[in-house]
């Protein structure tokens, strides 16, 4: 044993010494730590005046200074007493998880079946609904509307919902993750008798759980965050979302900045916890989204 | 436990076919090995008994019953994997106990039954594990567990060795026959490695490009080999392959009578004296055939030799304490009964 230390201990002392001369050397390094580190105040300088301003008076939202000169919490007070953000909270939550079950349940469902079935047009199939991602969401808009209204569902939540239970990118990224289980297990199942349907939820999904993960938190945020369609379709404010609602915090003359920061500072909290909750996942699941394509 | 009965499978994909109308009679508790190279259809053969693919034509028959248009699950098999399909997020417990979901058993039946055959399997200390706490031979042993533990009239495995390091699937082997002489199921074995064949099976099927080319004892497929193909495919070393033509109720190889046959055969026909290397051996005036040695293969008792001749590279075995020298000119001899004798066109056996 001590022998063996020994050599391990010589292994990591020479590594050590051969990593020296590199370090001190790399100029790109200090380049990239450079750009990264610009990259990363542009990511958080957004959050960090999101803060600031929700901690500032009126008066200082135009004073660009980080730290507010009589920071206070009067805006959280107002922000969390005032009825109407409970409700958008609520309506937001509601959305963002109804929207997110459902994605998980039929995008992996419509992924699997193209992954796992032979039939004729499978291939055009998955082309046709990967192509609808190439339409923007301005575009579908208006037919959206004009669907909702001759429907019924303007002003309702089956209304905002819609549009996102089902996604192409979500299809498109189950299918890819379906590839990687291995054809034995679903016969083998299905050789123990299973139909498949039972296949697909107790064999095929619990071995593709990083990529639910990756496409819980895709769908959640993204549907948190929405914003021009659930503008466009909802008219009562007891129907907005979050950033409908926060957005209406002011009128044409008078936009009150800090309330709506503190109103996004708050609604930033479920999405912090969706996200620390599944984090692990959703890096291995864009990976492999990325290189099983 | 039940008899097994194909009658003229054909297997087509698109166009292609790829099973030619075979058939093959498995009798009640027997163990049939289909060996062959890659794609000779010895997998498709077994996933259409399984049903796992559709057949094009012809009739699968288990106990009796035309299993054709019948579901997996109902065709009273179980299946073992060659990479084990055993599910990842499950138990060993719960994975044997999974092929137990749709019997009709009461709780505290499947209880039993699965304790039996984790005794069996000598894995009860491993019934709390996960799949990738196991090492390779226990996740395989965790496959054959979750399919005993249905008691399907019909075991199918299907390459179940092939994932497994040279040590173990030595050791598997053994268990896996094991197993079969204490339960007696009916199995139906697929593998490309000649030695599992003749180590494990009742009765071997030899398969060729979508035909069957024998159907035999391991004895009967070594000794009495229905073609070239069987002859070089069963042995290793495999079988020197010799040409030659008749004359006289002899056989010439080269310019030099050689051997009489036994057999009559017509004037001149061109024939393939099949010797395994094990009979052929260097020494003795006269000679099958003769030439230069090449190479030396030592195994301690015996040295294969590699030999340079008129009719093509031979391998012989020689004495292990005073074998020939490389580059020495040798004379290799055989017994009389020891050579096959083949068409030499179509290689089917003439004896």
């Amino acid at each position: 044993m001590a022998v063996v230390g020994t050599e391990i201990r010589a292994t990591s002392e020479s590594l050590l010494t051969a990593r020296q001369p590199r370090k001190a050397a790399n100029m790109g390094q200090i380049i990239r730590w450079l750009l990264l580190f610009a990259g990363g105040i542009l990511m958080v300088a957004p959050i960090a005046y999101m803060i600031s301003t929700s901690l500032k008076w009126p008066h200082e939202i135009y004073n660009l200074a980080l730290i507010p000169d009589e920071p206070h919490l009067e805006n959280y007070t107002y922000v969390l007493e005032d009825g109407r953000f409970y409700g958008w909270f609520v309506n937001s939550i509601i959305i963002a998880t109804i929207t997110t079950v459902s994605n998980i349940l039929f995008d992996s469902l419509v992924g699997y079946t193209l992954c796992k079935f032979r039939f004729a047009g499978r291939y055009i199939i998955f082309i046709a609904i990967l192509s609808t991602l190439m339409i923007p969401t301005e575009m579908l808009v208006i037919p959206w509307y004009l669907m909702s209204q001759a429907l019924g569902w303007l002003d309702s939540y089956w209304g905002i919902m819609f549009p996102g239970l089902m996604t192409a990118f979500g299809t498109f990224l189950m299918k890819q993750f379906f590839e990687t289980v291995p054809d034995d297990f679903i016969e083998a199942a299905r050789i123990d008798g299973l139909n498949e349907l039972e296949i697909w939820w107790t064999v095929a999904m619990p071995l593709v759980r990083p990529a639910l993960a990756a496409l819980a938190i895709f769908v959640f945020l993204g549907n948190w965050t929405a914003f021009i369609w659930p503008l466009i379709v909802t008219n009562s404010v007891e129907m907005y979302t979050l950033p409908v609602g926060l957005s209406s915090f002011g009128d044409e003359a008078d936009v009150q900045w800090e309330l709506i920061m503190t109103g996004a500072a708050i609604s930033t909290i479920p999405t912090l916890v969706v996200f620390l909750v599944f984090q692990r996942f959703i890096i291995r699941g864009v990976v492999m989204a990325g290189l099983k394509g | 436990m039940a008899s097994l009965t194909i009658r003229n499978l054909v297997k087509t994909y698109d166009k292609t076919e790829v099973l030619h109308g075979i058939s093959l009679s498995v009798k009640d508790g027997e163990f049939v090995v289909f060996v062959g190279p890659s794609g000779c259809g010895k997998s498709t053969t077994l996933r259409l008994i399984a049903g796992l693919e559709e057949t094009t034509s012809g009739e699968i028959e288990i106990a009796g019953r035309t299993v054709n248009n019948l579901e997996p699950k109902d065709r009273n098999i179980a299946m073992v994997f060659q990479n084990y399909a055993i599910y990842p997020h499950m138990t060993v417990r719960k994975n044997i106990g999974f092929g137990l979901r749709t019997s009709k058993l009461s709780k505290t039946e499947r209880i039993s039954r699965l304790e039996e055959v984790a005794s069996i399997l000598d894995m009860t200390e491993l019934l709390g594990r996960k799949p990738s706490q196991l090492s390779g031979g226990q996740r395989q042993r965790v496959a054959i567990g979750r399919a005993m533990v249905r008691d399907p009239a019909v075991f199918l495995f299907d390459e179940p060795l092939s994932n497994l390091d040279a040590q173990l699937r030595t050791q598997m082997r053994l268990e896996i026959k094991k197993l079969h002489q204490r339960v007696g199921n009916t199995i139906v074995f697929v593998t490309h490695d000649q030695v599992e064949a003749m180590t494990l099976a009742d009765r071997i099927v030899i398969m060729k490009d979508g035909h069957i080319q024998q159907v035999g004892t391991p004895s009967e497929v070594y000794h009495q080999p229905a073609n070239t193909f069987v002859a070089q495919f069963i042995g290793a070393p495999s079988m020197n392959m010799i040409p030659g033509t008749v004359a006289g109720g002899m056989v010439r190889v080269g310019s030099e009578l050689k051997i009489g046959l036994g057999l009559a055969l017509e004037e001149g026909r061109s024939v393939t004296l099949g010797v395994r290397p094990d009979d052929l051996h260097p020494g003795g005036a006269a000679s099958l055939v003769e030439g230069k040695v090449t190479v030396r293969e030592p195994l301690g008792p015996e040295t294969l030799i590699y030999v340079e001749t008129e009719q093509g590279e031979v391998i012989a075995k020689a004495d292990g304490k005073s074998p020939p020298e490389v580059g020495e000119h040798v004379k290799l001899n055989a017994e009389p009964d020891s050579i096959h004798v083949f068409d030499g066109e179509t290689g089917t056996s003439l004896a």
